[in-house]
């Protein structure tokens, strides 16, 4: 390969594993961090996508469709975990084959809700910075893109330094070291698993609207995502925030790398094929606990 | 051995009855759906062999079954080999990948077996999207070969062959279940350490029941390009045979082999019906929300309610 097509490839691989951080940050939360099989994950991210193009149709630009379905997405996920928790989590038994498979139902039947509201046909979003890209030298960097990893940085930054600066920030982390002493702190490790777990949830409504901002998305989509995001948070080392980061620009890097030598059809195999390698070598991942 | 001459006669009836309705049935269309519903009965029990007696959850099933098909679409294609080479095959091929699923249990348990089983199968997709033998992402068309003596069309005789799959499936399920085998696999799944720790062959046993898994949903899959006489990546790697094939036994039950038949029976005929009556998405629907209401409320299936309802009745 040429050296400036490289070079490219490995940017425009930076660019994207930054989107792909941002998808996964819930997931890093939810699966990492609170030991939940939220098998589902890519199915609300694509529920977030579709939420923006909804609001599209009335003028409503993506990003700020995220930010405002991002209430709506974290009231979602609390009641969704108060089910979770109720049903499973206390039963105790097999809870998590169940859980598992409980998820896996939720997720698709978000699918089929979606192509039964919307069809199967690929919708994407109009803002005035999607179709445009910036030159710097040789290299073209689309707008979209940009605007993509600047919110995506802005989003892992921001749930990184919640979960290390503030109090119940710090809670979570606990939750997942060790739930028992927490209780003995005087805490209740099932209230903040829920406000964890909402949060999870709610960053999907954002990132989500950045799936359609950066490629028409379909209902299917949910299932290629299953490979990207928990690849990203295995790698990350299950709850690590810059291990997110740094996972997703290496899957980034790689999707690129095959994108451009041995062509698009490949790309799919890819995130998978990292997943089930960092399964078989280091399941604690890069950062892990 | 309990039941076991009791078991061989249903058996035989069942087989006996599908040979009898090749020859007075007189809607063909009637062999087509049944065709559909006994492979899910094969599809719902081979997932139960790993999922339900050994707790580990199959994403996958969809995999293999297209691996089943796109095998007897290669030899086909080279060789134009004939049905029972096929099959043969097929089974090889999708035990292989059942055996190279099982060995991955050595690290990995609950979710992330679940999650490599999906990455399993869209890593299979994507090599025949890109194997141009067997069409690609385009597919490919098959032509069937004239029925052979004894029966007035194809489709009848793929449907006597998947009864005599999905009576060897069953079985073999019931055997598994009825034998040591069964009781290791069940002891495995409720802890697995302690099944270690008393000398249950652990591995040998998740090996065991992966790789026959996997190689009948494979047999399932086999027969399927034929019976479609087209064959395509997306339909073959249809989400909805990983979704039915985990939510049969789920609603059927999973602790004992007519849990899965049962569920597999019944979801698979409802789904017919809405397929022709309503919307197939609509069919698909109905399988998820079956399979939450079940896992939620009633997590031992239709048996376990009629389990319960069984000993609420005797007690009065």
């Amino acid at each position: 390969m040429h050296f400036d097509l490289l070079a490219e490839a490995i940017v425009a691989g930076l660019m994207l594993g930054c989107f792909y951080a941002a998808v996964s940050v819930g997931l890093s939360v939810a699966f990492g961090l609170l030991d939940v099989p939220q098998i589902a994950h890519p199915a609300f991210l694509v529920l977030g996508a579709y939420g923006a193009y909804f609001l599209g149709q009335y003028g409503v630009d993506p990003l700020l469709a995220g930010a405002l379905l991002t209430p709506v997405f974290f009231l979602g996920g609390l009641a969704l975990y108060r089910f979770y928790h109720a049903t499973f989590e206390r039963r105790g038994g097999d809870a998590g084959l169940r859980g598992l498979a409980f998820f896996f139902g939720v997720s698709f039947i978000l699918e089929v809700l979606l192509i039964l509201s919307f069809g199967v046909d690929q919708r994407m979003v109009e803002a005035p910075y999607i179709g445009k890209s910036l030159a710097l030298g040789e290299m073209r960097l689309p707008l979209r893109m940009l605007i993509a990893v600047g919110v995506a940085l802005l989003l892992t930054l921001a749930l990184s330094a919640y979960l290390s600066k503030t109090f119940t920030g710090r809670a979570i982390k606990a939750v997942a070291q060790d739930e028992m002493a927490l209780s003995l702190m005087g805490a209740d490790p099932v209230r903040i698993k829920h406000w964890a777990f909402a949060i999870a949830t709610a960053t999907c409504a954002l990132a989500g609207a950045l799936l359609i901002i950066v490629n028409p998305v379909e209902p299917g989509l949910g299932r290629l995502y299953i490979g990207r995001t928990f690849c990203v948070a295995v790698l990350a080392g299950l709850g690590s925030m810059p291990g997110t980061l740094v996972a997703g620009m290496i899957l980034g890097v790689a999707e690129s790398l095959v994108l451009n030598s041995l062509g698009a059809s490949w790309a799919p195999a890819v995130a998978f094929g990292l997943l089930l390698l960092i399964l078989a070598v280091r399941p604690s991942g890069l950062f892990g606990r | 051995m309990r039941g076991w001459g009791r078991f061989s006669v249903g058996a035989s009836v069942v087989l006996f009855t599908a040979l009898v309705l090749t020859r007075v049935a007189a809607n063909e269309y009637f062999f087509f759906a049944g065709y559909v519903v006994l492979q899910f009965v094969v599809l719902a029990t081979a997932w139960n062999i790993l999922g339900g007696y050994a707790g580990y959850v199959n994403f996958g099933a969809g995999a293999f079954f297209a691996a089943g098909a796109y095998t007897a679409v290669a030899l086909m294609k080279l060789f134009s080999a004939p049905l029972p080479i096929q099959l043969i095959a097929a089974m090889c091929v999708t035990g292989l990948m059942g055996f190279v699923i099982g060995a991955m249990t050595l690290r990995l348990r609950g979710i992330f077996f679940s999650i490599a089983t999906v990455a399993v199968a869209v890593i299979c997709e994507t090599v025949v999207m890109n194997w141009s033998l067997v069409g690609g992402a385009r597919g490919t068309t098959v032509l069937p070969p004239p029925p052979p003596e004894g029966f007035s069309s194809y489709a009848r005789m793929l449907f006597v062959l998947m009864t005599a799959i999905a009576l060897l499936a069953v079985t073999l399920a019931r055997h598994i279940e009825t034998s040591k085998i069964g009781r290791g696999l069940r002891a495995l799944r409720d802890n697995e350490e302690a099944a270690e720790s008393v000398g249950v062959p652990t591995l040998r046993l998740k090996l065991f029941a992966a790789t026959a898994s996997g190689a009948l949903m494979g047999l399932a899959g086999a027969p399927f390009p034929l019976y479609m006489n087209f064959i395509e990546p997306t339909s073959a790697f249809s989400l909805n045979y990983a979704v039915s094939a985990l939510a049969m036994p789920i609603i059927g039950g999973t602790q004992i082999w007519i849990g899965p038949v049962i569920g597999a029976l019944l979801l698979a005929s409802v789904q017919q019906i809405v397929t022709v009556t309503v919307s197939s998405e609509l069919n698909v629907l109905i399988v998820g929300v079956l399979l939450v209401v079940f896992v939620v409320a009633a997590p031992n299936g239709i048996v376990g309610l009629a389990q319960k309802l069984h000993k609420r009745w005797q007690r009065r």
